[in-house]
């Protein structure tokens, strides 16, 4: 393989519902610092079904070039169908790096082009950064279950490709009106070539609160001691009206569904409000709500991990702790609600 | 009938793990190997699927000798069959020489009886990405089909299956040809407790155990350290964060502070704090 051959950045944009993903966006701007630091250009490759007038917001947010393969049998996401278009593309342009974000779909997507190419795939990426004169993308995730980080290296296979959590990367602020070069592309397909087939889309209504589109999240850890001891997290999210996040042992220990899982292997969130409680603070999970606006730990063990991640921490049993915080926070807020003439 | 093939791997238990603060790299002999938890549920989805059609539940993994002790529990759930390969030349492996290697064991396992369904965990605990399952479906040439959270039918005279597979928002259901691969969310099942006669056949039973040699047409430059495109060029901890203000005083003190670090952002909480 001659890797001269290959150059330029790509982004996978990710569609759905009519809208690009937001990771999507992210990775874009995460993408134009490495194309910048590389000195080649920034490509977004979109594929779907009437989804062409997508390409002007993938110019505005930093993409040189969007590839488009815009045909019916696009409209569901099908792995086999998707994997097609983009092998076409990685043929005809070769492309040095491609970008994924680390979502069901481009989780999928990406495993399986990886495979075909094939090349060298880091999974649940959270640093990017690229060696100026080599090309080669430095790649970085916590490792082993979350207790370190490493950096990922693919040196003698091209295009080198990872998938990225969602919510790590920065979008850039999207400039009016900048714009680039639309390439249309297309490939030859037969619903008979495809071996699968999407019946239905059901979306869940019944999460009360989507934990990672949540203002304040509430999040225990396997400090709390018993799926008892985990209520103390639910009755704090429900006094402040936020939603409820959990570390990785407690959804392993089943005091908590998979979907309110924080961290490396669960959901990143950035909500303006973290609480840890009982949160040890693993690597895993820190990298899943580092970058909220404000994050406030209440753990028995002074040495713990949070404390260090922690905007404020208080050192304390929980359970005596919470029980007051919900009292005199309600407090607070029947006086507030006085002082400013509402009703109480 | 039926034939299912379940994936497994034997991790170090990577929640109770110590790492060598020198060296940056697993002190594995802190932890205890087990059963991928993952993995758990794939194979307790075959035992489920079988126990609804009939057939016959493998499960294949790859791994040093001790890693028998891994397919054992598997028999435990409820498997009928274990297969392992086993050598130094697939160590090292990353997840695309895995894949490679895993699929020429499937061929051979095909070869025995022919496979209508591979059914792996969503990921591994150790390396945390979720690329085998859909590596193996590539090589072998089937549908993959991940983030799967229910098997509603499985149809092999008409040779399809339905699955529910997870999206952000919700899921999709799905259909596919016959065979493909599932890779499988945790929360498809619960794992029972072993029966006690699954137990009793579990201590007694002996995997098949393949060398590269036993498998065919092997390019051994796809196997291992060589065939794996991905190298770890570094492990390093995270800089430590500066760490915020640890509030004083008694907890009520403590609590007092904290309600007016709330209260500068009470625009978050309107119309909340009732009763």
């Amino acid at each position: 393989m001659n890797l001269e051959e290959y150059s330029g950045v790509w982004v996978f944009i990710e569609e759905k519902n009519g809208e690009i993903a937001p990771v999507s966006l992210e990775l874009l701007g995460a993408g134009r610092r490495l194309a910048d630091k590389r000195d080649c250009k920034l490509s977004g490759i979109l594929i779907g079904n009437n989804i062409s007038h997508h390409a002007a917001t993938v110019f505005e947010y930093g993409a040189d070039t969007i590839y488009v393969y815009d045909q019916p049998i696009f409209n569901d996401y099908r792995t086999e169908s998707y994997m097609k278009a983009l092998l076409h593309c990685c043929e005809k342009y070769k492309p040095e790096i491609i970008l994924y974000g680390a979502t069901s779909t481009g989780k999928d997507l990406a495993s399986a082009v990886a495979t075909d190419l094939p090349t060298g795939l880091t999974a649940d990426t959270t640093e990017l950064d690229v060696e100026e004169d080599t090309g080669l993308l430095l790649a970085s995730r916590p490792a082993f279950g979350g207790n370190i980080m490493a950096t990922i290296l693919c040196k003698k296979y091209r295009p080198q490709m990872a998938t990225v959590r969602p919510k790590v990367m920065k979008a850039l602020p999207p400039e009016i009106g900048r714009t680039g070069t639309l390439i249309r592309e297309q490939i030859l397909l037969n619903e008979s070539d495809i071996r699968t087939k999407v019946l239905e889309i059901v979306t869940d209504t019944t999460k009360k609160v989507r934990i990672d589109e949540a203002d304040i999240i509430v999040a225990g850890g396997k400090g709390l001691g018993s799926a008892e001891g985990f209520q103390l997290v639910h009755l704090l999210a429900e006094t402040l009206g936020g939603a409820v996040g959990a570390s990785r042992d407690v959804v392993e220990a089943g005091w908590i569904e998979h979907h309110h899982q924080v961290g490396q292997t669960g959901v990143t969130v950035t909500p303006k409000i973290y609480f840890a409680i009982g949160v040890s603070g693993a690597i895993q999970h820190l990298v899943g709500m580092r970058n909220s606006s404000l994050i406030i730990a209440i753990n028995k063990d002074p040495e713990a991990a949070i404390f260090e991640a922690c905007h404020y921490g208080i050192v304390g049993d929980a359970f005596e702790i919470v029980p007051l915080l919900v009292e005199q926070f309600k407090k607070s807020m029947a006086g507030e609600e006085v002082k400013h003439g509402g009703k109480v | 009938m039926l034939h299912i093939v379940a994936c497994i791997k034997q991790v170090p238990d990577t929640k109770i793990i110590k790492m060598n603060p020198k060296t940056n790299t697993m002190d594995r002999a802190s932890a205890p190997a087990i059963l991928n938890p993952y993995d758990e549920h794939a194979v307790e989805e075959a035992v489920r699927i079988r126990e609804r059609y009939g057939g016959t539940v493998s499960v294949l993994t790859m791994g040093p000798p001790p890693a028998v002790k891994a397919i054992k529990k598997c028999i435990a759930i409820g498997a009928d069959e274990g297969y392992m390969i086993s050598d130094r030349k697939f160590a090292g492996a990353d997840t695309l020489a895995t894949s490679y290697a895993l699929t020429k064991a499937l061929e051979k396992i095909s070869q025995i009886k022919p496979v209508d369904l591979v059914i792996c965990g969503k990921m591994t605990i150790d390396g945390d990405t979720g690329q085998v399952g859909p590596g193996i479906a590539r090589r072998l040439d089937i549908p993959p089909l991940t983030s799967v959270k229910k098997v509603e039918e499985v149809n092999k005279q008409d040779g399809y299956v339905i699955v529910h597979r997870k999206i952000e928002d919700g899921h999709e259901v799905i259909q596919s040809s016959l065979p493909c691969l599932l890779s499988v969310e945790k929360e498809i099942n619960e794992v029972p407790y072993a029966s006690f006669p699954n137990m009793l056949k579990a201590t007694r039973y002996d995997p098949h155990i393949w060398s590269v040699d036993d498998l065919e047409d092997v390019d051994i430059k796809q196997l291992g350290l060589k065939g794996s495109p991905t190298i770890v060029a570094k492990v390093w901890a995270p800089p430590k964060p500066e760490g915020g203000k640890v509030l004083e005083g008694n907890p009520a003190e403590k609590v007092e502070q904290l309600i007016s670090v709330l209260l500068e952002r009470k625009e978050l909480f309107e119309g909340r704090g009732r009763a």
